[in-house]
């Protein structure tokens, strides 16, 4: 398809601004630039129709069902976009003083307070714009917790199993942490004897998600962080799988320290193709010292305990909107049900598919459950991505593929509670019929999908000659 | 209450059955029984459609919205085209995940191209990332990307917005790196003092431009300087000004970062807002998040993937230079739709109407006796002495419906005008204040 840049005529464009009423500032010509950036010209009919036609090329949540395993792909309620758009929250300045907006502050406080009650925590920043600016933000509480107790220098590991999302060990190194990986059981749960091995005088903390990246809840929980607090650790609990479990069971009471939570998946702010996002990070009173600010430090002194600002202004704050919007509505009965809902949907469709794709992990799951194409792909060829991609044809999002990295030729699946027991039974049969369809002809199977925008890309030709942007002269 | 479910007790009793158990608790066995939760968390009960959008409409309605801002500061108040929201609220853009299904998301995946291609127009330089959070995590980032182990000290001139200061600063100190500020002198950064600051172990020097007062920085010589010293030169540049000043390439920028909110985006109380990130072929592989390159598919068609790869966390774990994941997507499709909507011609517009109309108000201010505070080419802000002082001055703004500079101090204001505000509009706040 065509590029915009492709579109553009000299010239065509459309007026959105009157003309200027005052004077018109002469710059002097040596902080000119000096040829105009080489956007398109094209005509607003031109920007509809492009925009419209990539519409037409990609796939969310509203085309059909998108089992993302870990993203928790739920449907995303529409009132949310309309309070977000609500002029009195779009047009009002971050710097604005805070008697001219006692309406945003009482959606942080009061957002604030219902993720407090439904994590078990005392503290919370709005702040993170995303799961692993969360995490980012809530590890440097740890750290600052040992500064400030004068073991700084000294707790300079963290503790990650080898089963979690690869933001958790990245994170440990933005902290200018040392990654302890400590291997898992064979359900992801945490090994007991590693972790106990593990840790020591230098245990700055442990990450973990619960339940785990194969979807299951680690029953050892209080053990777990038993044994880190006991070395004098801390523990951080990585909230992209709390869809499983809010309104049921607290990560305050498994002895979670601090979490953070990803808006845009338990609460139901959407993806946007990639973000925005929204990472709140919770804590236990004696660390709430140490968060964020809410306000800029264009016009508010950070407390010296304080780790600081970890981004400008308020934050995501349309995102928390939305969240607030989604709490609303849902409110003391909706939160557990959705939880109970999205494991029930994925036992479900666990339990229709477990006698034609093997599981990681046979028997019951939280929100999500892996699945391995291991023994096929030794047997005759076909692959996890081959599924994935055969699912594409029959009009569904596919599964995650290869992640946890524990589980060889992984397809993850988290239906979420949004769907239907129809959609979930339909889904069902299309995942048999793409898994016969392969082992039947593996061949054909390489070479899916058949009916999307494009056939299999050439991944090794994008990295290898990066053509990271258009250039006219390729043209 | 709305709970977006769709089981019936029927559906429930018959899904369990298929799974073999005979309650929802049973789902949770693993769960011991002291952490489980028998009563409701204490949230209150939920509402109907109806209820909350009352609600949440009342919240809105508490916030005072301005019909005139002159305050910029780090967030500006610019003419969005209508087309933009209507893009970026497509079902199908707003609902879609990050793009790992290249052939069923070349829609969002052409679009980051494209985004890509134009801030590398609007900084003239070659590569740029699929977004990072905002403004003031993209330039944390970029400092991360100059360090390396010889060289591990960033330094930051002082005039870059307090925001981009504290995150720099939270940043480094998490990763028990050295961050140093580079002081001012006259409203713009001090080149001498960079002169003396810069060393053998200064990986890179950010500087703003325009920096928080307004001022146009002297950057190529800033760049020369930390070149000199062998340091990485990073520029932190507003999109719109960019689309007229002399391009951070021009002015020698290793990397190029920025708030990406004045393109299309709204002020929002502060987000979701972008934050862009551009450099050359030689520190590509540096750069964090996303990046979208153009390739084939089997049949040879274009095509478009998420690539390079091997920079990220989920392949890298602790080794990658940077844990995102999750970006600013929307936001960046929100800047391209701008940015093709208004056109070259429509953005140095803005950009020059947003000048024009900052001077003209600097001059009728200092009629008045509110003096610039430092000489010299500012483009669309400006710091002003406030004679009976800054806060008399912002309410008697803020009476009149104007929401004023942002106070410095209790004397001084820094201003902001951009296209929106009209003639008449800025000489009803002059004559307001002249009244002060």
């Amino acid at each position: 398809m065509e590029l915009i840049f492709e579109k553009s005529r000299p010239g065509r464009s459309h007026a959105y601004l009157p003309a200027c009423d005052v004077p018109a500032y002469p710059f002097a010509k040596e902080v000119l630039r000096e040829e105009a950036p080489g956007l398109p010209e094209v005509s607003e009919n031109d920007v509809a129709r492009h925009y419209s036609a990539l519409e037409r090329r990609a796939f969310g949540v509203n085309n059909g069902f998108y089992p993302l395993g870990s993203c928790t792909m739920k449907y995303n309620p529409k009132v949310n976009e309309v309070t977000a758009a609500l002029e009195g929250f779009t047009d009002v300045h971050p710097l604005q003083d805070p008697e001219t907006v006692p309406g945003s502050l009482e959606v942080l406080n009061l957002t604030k307070q219902y993720l407090c009650e439904i994590t078990g925590m005392e503290g919370m920043t709005l702040q993170p714009a995303a799961g692993a600016h969360g995490e980012l933000t809530g590890m440097m509480l740890i750290k600052r917790y040992h500064e400030l107790r004068g073991e700084g220098d000294k707790r300079v590991k963290v503790i990650v199993p080898d089963s979690s999302h690869g933001t958790n060990p990245a994170t440990g190194t933005m902290n200018g942490l040392q990654v302890v990986s400590i291997p898992s059981t064979a359900d992801g749960c945490v090994d007991l004897d590693a972790l106990r091995a593990a840790v020591g005088e230098d245990t700055a903390g442990l990450m973990l998600t619960n339940p785990n990246t194969l979807g299951i809840f680690d029953k050892n929980i209080t053990e777990i962080t038993k044994i880190i607090h006991e070395a004098g650790g801390l523990c951080y609990y990585d909230g992209a799988n709390l869809n499983a479990v809010m309104g049921v069971v607290r990560p305050g009471d498994m002895g979670f320290d601090c979490i953070h939570l990803n808006l845009h998946k338990t609460f139901s702010t959407p993806h946007g193709g990639g973000g925005p996002g929204a990472g709140a990070v919770g804590c236990k009173a004696f660390l709430a010292n140490y968060l964020p600010v809410d306000g800029s430090s264009a016009i508010c002194e950070i407390p010296a305990e304080s780790i600081g600002k970890v981004r400008s202004f308020q934050g995501n704050f349309l995102v928390v909107v939305r969240a607030l919007t989604y709490l609303l509505s849902l409110g003391k009965e909706g939160v557990p049900a959705s939880a109970k809902t999205a494991v029930l949907n994925a036992n479900y469709l666990k339990a229709l598919l477990a006698d034609t794709y093997e599981m990681a992990n046979p028997g019951l799951c939280m929100h999500e459950f892996v699945m391995t194409m291991e023994k096929e792909h030794k047997e005759c060829g076909v692959s996890a991505l081959d599924i994935a991609k055969g699912l594409l044809d029959e009009g569904m999002h596919a599964p995650t593929i290869y992640f946890p990295l524990i589980v060889h030729e992984a397809l993850m699946a988290e239906p979420t509670e949004t769907e239907s027991p129809e959609t979930i039974e339909a889904a069902a049969e299309i995942f048999k019929k793409v898994y016969h369809a392969a082992i039947e002809d593996p061949e054909a199977a390489h070479h899916w999908p058949a009916k999307a925008a494009i056939s299999r890309p050439d991944e090794v030709l994008a990295a290898r000659k990066p053509k990271l942007r258009w250039a006219k002269e390729e043209a | 209450m709305a709970t977006y479910l769709s089981l019936s007790e029927e559906d429930r009793r018959r899904m369990l059955d298929t799974i073999g158990i005979a309650s929802e608790r049973d789902l949770y066995r693993d769960v011991p029984e002291d952490l489980y939760l028998n009563e409701a968390p204490n949230l209150p009960s939920g509402k109907s459609e109806m209820e909350v959008l009352k609600q949440m409409k009342g919240f809105a309605a508490k916030n005072r919205v301005f019909s005139t801002v002159l305050r910029g500061a780090g967030a500006y108040r610019h003419y969005i085209p209508q087309i933009v929201s209507e893009v970026i609220g497509k079902e199908t853009f707003l609902t879609a995940y990050t793009p790992y299904q290249a052939e069923i998301s070349q829609g969002i995946l052409q679009s980051i191209f494209e985004y890509q291609t134009m801030i590398c127009e609007l900084t003239g330089m070659t590569v740029a990332n699929a977004s990072v959070y905002d403004g003031a995590t993209a330039a944390a980032e970029a400092a991360a990307m100059c360090r390396d182990r010889k060289r591990s000290k960033v330094l930051v001139s002082e005039l870059a917005h307090p925001d981009v200061l504290a995150v720099m600063k939270t940043y480094a100190w998490a990763a028990g790196c050295e961050l140093v500020l580079v002081p001012a002198k006259d409203g713009k950064t001090d080149a001498e003092a960079l002169k003396e600051l810069v060393d053998e172990k200064t990986a890179g020097v950010l500087v703003q431009q325009p920096n928080f007062y307004g001022m146009i920085e002297d950057a190529e010589v800033l760049g020369e300087i930390a070149h000199e010293a062998g340091a990485k030169y990073i520029m932190s540049v507003n999109p719109i000004a960019a689309a007229v000043l002399k391009t951070p390439a021009d002015c020698g920028a290793d990397i190029v970062v920025g708030e990406g909110q004045p393109l299309g985006m709204p002020l929002s109380w502060g987000g979701p807002y972008l934050g862009f990130m551009a450099t050359g072929k030689d520190l590509m592989r540096k750069l964090p998040g996303r990046i979208v390159g153009e390739t084939v598919d089997s049949e040879g068609r274009r095509a478009f993937v998420l690539t390079l790869q091997a920079r990220e966390q989920h392949i890298k774990r602790e080794k990658a230079g940077s844990n995102i994941c999750s970006n600013e997507a929307l936001c960046a499709m929100a800047a391209a739709v701008y940015c093709a909507a208004m056109g070259p011609q429509g953005i140095q517009n803005a950009a020059n109407s947003s000048a024009a109309k900052a001077h003209y108000l600097a001059e009728k201010l200092e009629e008045i006796g509110y003096k610039k505070a430092y000489t010299g080419e500012f483009f669309h802000e400006f710091v002003t002495e406030a004679p009976k002082g800054a806060k008399a001055a912002l309410e008697a703004l803020k009476k009149a419906d104007i929401l004023g500079g942002l106070a410095l101090d209790e004397n001084h204001i820094l201003w902001c005008a951009t296209e929106m505000v009209s003639k008449e509009e800025l000489d009803g706040a002059v004559a307001v204040l002249k009244e002060v």
